[in-house]
């Protein structure tokens, strides 16, 4: 058995397979399946200050290779989280980490100050990278002085271990990273979806209720990866890679590229025990290549 | 029952008619139990244009042989690539996924189903006769006469009233045309429909009129079938936007906004 642990932060994880935040509920929907407690890591559904119905249906279009969505945040708000959802999903054996967002920096600030007072969460993910909201969301994470602005904030209002999620949607990621960094943020999280649309061609409309969406899946892949072999060459705190990882082989490329963990996210959709596939495939990919630990693999790219 | 990924393997895929398929399909387990209205996330492979798995009713069960059955037909590039699946081969669902028709206290219950509509409509008429011993009576539309989807097995259910909109057979025109619909209704006790959404609105809208209960099977694009993504929703007037793949597909159509 390699040792699959990895440090981000205050937090030791058991391994560096995290869920990406809004694929897997908030982990009961999978418990027919698989023990969630084996995951490194459960990233919840977006969740805001207040509760938000989310955009109309239609929320998905399929693509090639992948799929838009627009589903604008729609949960039951952070006071709800508290009560009712947070008290259920503290029976996982694992880390429970709560994706804060907001439309204006109060609302991100109070979503946080809540979650430092929960017990059991001890890291924060902050999604200044949702594309599908026409309040905050994206725009906190493609103007640098607003991503500023909005780190900075909820560094003080949390003082556990802060994971800011970058969005794609940006010339130069790399500045962003950089950035949230020096905010004091303790890790980064990417790619968010990436904006874009379908059409249909017979009747001359959006496939989408809002005419654009975040897209995400296999198509994103060798996006995600450049970006994060860019990051990861730039900042010194971990970077947690995401987009389009269906397989162990997928997950491998990322730390090979200089990711410490992965969250896996659409994949949930068309195989719900997915991410108990990856641990045991990257554990058996490093026994096979003989290395006695993940860092073996952590930014080992040859060039 | 637990839902569950599971390959089965295709005992038969039989073409009915010009379109629409059965597939039969066993599993290696029993099935604790299936309830009517529910359905199964099947993974197309080989069809590059299919990346997301496919939503189809359960339309049958046997729990003696461990075999279920689907009906669908050919709506694009991943119900294509089912069709030409062949016995033998395997298909991996996940299921059993969704609610289910729910039966009060009632007695006489009329069953609508349109096109492939009619799969959970056979599910739902075994459960009401062999557990409730309610005969159901079934309201079934087709386009024609050819494209009548195995009669024998719902006329040993119960009562079948057919439209076709050609006339070819049964009542010319829609099933919201028919006679039961229309004039026999008063001691109707309950409704279910699933079929095209516009064919349900109307149904439902009947149902509204006469003071009928009424439950119908949304078949909304889906992202998961399993609650994770929240890309199916159904706009209702008492919760605003439900999950349909796990509150539904089965809802009472009065709590529907009927959007579109
Ligand atoms: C709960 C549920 C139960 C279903 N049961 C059955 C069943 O028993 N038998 C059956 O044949 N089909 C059923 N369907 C519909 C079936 O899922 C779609 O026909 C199928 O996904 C089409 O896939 P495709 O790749 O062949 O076509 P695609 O290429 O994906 O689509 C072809 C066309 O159909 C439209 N379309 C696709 N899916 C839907 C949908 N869900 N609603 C409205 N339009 C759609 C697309 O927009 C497109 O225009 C069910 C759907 C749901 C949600
Ligand atoms: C249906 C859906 C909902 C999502 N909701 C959120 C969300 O609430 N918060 C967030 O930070 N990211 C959200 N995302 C983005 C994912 O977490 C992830 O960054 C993205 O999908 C890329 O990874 P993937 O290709 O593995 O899916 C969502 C993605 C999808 C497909
Ligand atoms: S299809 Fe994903 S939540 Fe219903």
């Amino acid at each position: 058995m390699a040792d699959l642990a990895i440090r981000i932060g205050k937090i030791k994880f058991k391994n560096p397979v995290m869920t990406a935040s809004g694929t897997f509920g908030f982990g009961p929907e999978f418990d027919d399946f698989i023990d969630v407690s084996r995951i490194g890591a459960v990233l919840v559904k977006g969740i805001t200050g207040s509760e938000r119905q989310g955009n109309p249906y239609p929320r998905m279009a399929e693509t090639a290779s992948g799929m838009l969505n627009t589903v604008g945040l729609q949960n039951k708000g952070i006071d709800y989280f508290v009560e009712k959802i947070y008290p259920e999903i503290i029976k996982y054996d694992t880390e429970i980490i709560v994706n804060v967002n907001g439309g204006t920096i109060e609302e991100y600030c109070m979503v946080a100050e809540k979650c430092n007072k929960l017990e059991r969460i001890n890291a924060i993910e902050l999604n200044i990278s949702c594309p599908n909201v026409t309040q905050g969301g994206m725009i906190f994470g493609t103007h640098c002085p607003s991503t500023i602005a909005v780190t900075d904030a909820v560094r003080k209002s949390f003082n556990k271990t802060l994971i800011v999620k970058l969005s794609p949607n940006v010339t130069d990621i790399v500045e962003f990273a950089q950035a949230v960094e020096g905010c004091g943020a303790d890790a980064v999280s990417l790619i968010n979806t990436l904006l874009g649309m379908a059409i249909d061609a017979k009747t001359h409309r959006s496939k989408l209720s809002t005419i654009t969406g975040g897209l995400s899946g296999p198509a994103v892949k060798p996006i995600a990866l450049r970006m994060v072999w860019q990051v990861a060459n730039a900042v010194k705190i971990p970077v947690i890679g995401i987009g389009g990882i269906m397989n162990t082989n997928d997950a491998i490329e990322f730390f090979l590229a200089g990711a410490s963990a992965v969250q896996i996210g659409t994949a949930n959709f068309i195989n719900p025990a997915v991410t108990i596939e990856i641990i045991d495939g990257i554990n058996r990919y490093l026994n096979n290549k003989g290395f006695s630990s993940i860092h073996n693999l952590i930014g080992a790219l040859e060039v | 029952m637990k839902k569950r990924i599971e390959d089965l393997k295709i005992l038969e895929n039989k073409r009915l008619n010009e379109e629409f398929f059965v597939l039969k399909l066993k599993s290696d387990q029993t099935f604790e139990k299936i309830l009517p209205g529910q359905f199964a996330e099947v993974r197309v492979d080989g069809s590059p244009t299919t990346f997301l798995r496919r939503p189809i009713s359960i339309y049958d069960v046997d729990y003696d042989e461990n075999t279920l059955y689907l009906l669908f037909k050919i709506a694009g590039d991943g119900t294509l690539k089912i069709s030409e699946l062949k016995a033998g081969e395997n298909l991996n669902l996940v299921y059993p996924l969704g609610n289910s028709f729910t039966v009060g206290n009632v007695k006489r219950v009329l069953l609508i189903g349109g096109g492939t509509g009619v799969a959970p409509m056979l599910i739902l008429g075994k459960y009401l006769k062999n557990e409730f011993k309610i005969t159901p009576e079934f309201l079934l539309g087709y386009r024609s006469k050819e494209l009548i989807i195995e009669k024998d097995k719902f006329n040993s259910l119960g009562t079948v009233y057919i439209t076709t909109e050609d006339g070819s057979e049964g009542h010319k025109g829609l099933v919201t045309h028919h006679p039961v619909l229309q004039e026999n209704n008063e001691d109707i006790d309950q409704i279910y429909c699933c079929g095209p959404e516009p064919m349900m609105k109307a149904v439902s809208g009947i149902a509204k009129d006469n003071n009928i209960p009424c439950e119908v099977s949304m078949e909304n694009l889906m992202g998961c079938g399993i609650g994770a993504c929240l890309c199916c929703v159904v706009d209702t007037y008492d919760e605003g936007n439900v999950i349909t793949c796990t509150q539904g597909p089965v809802f009472n159509s009065n709590r529907l906004k009927w959007q579109i």
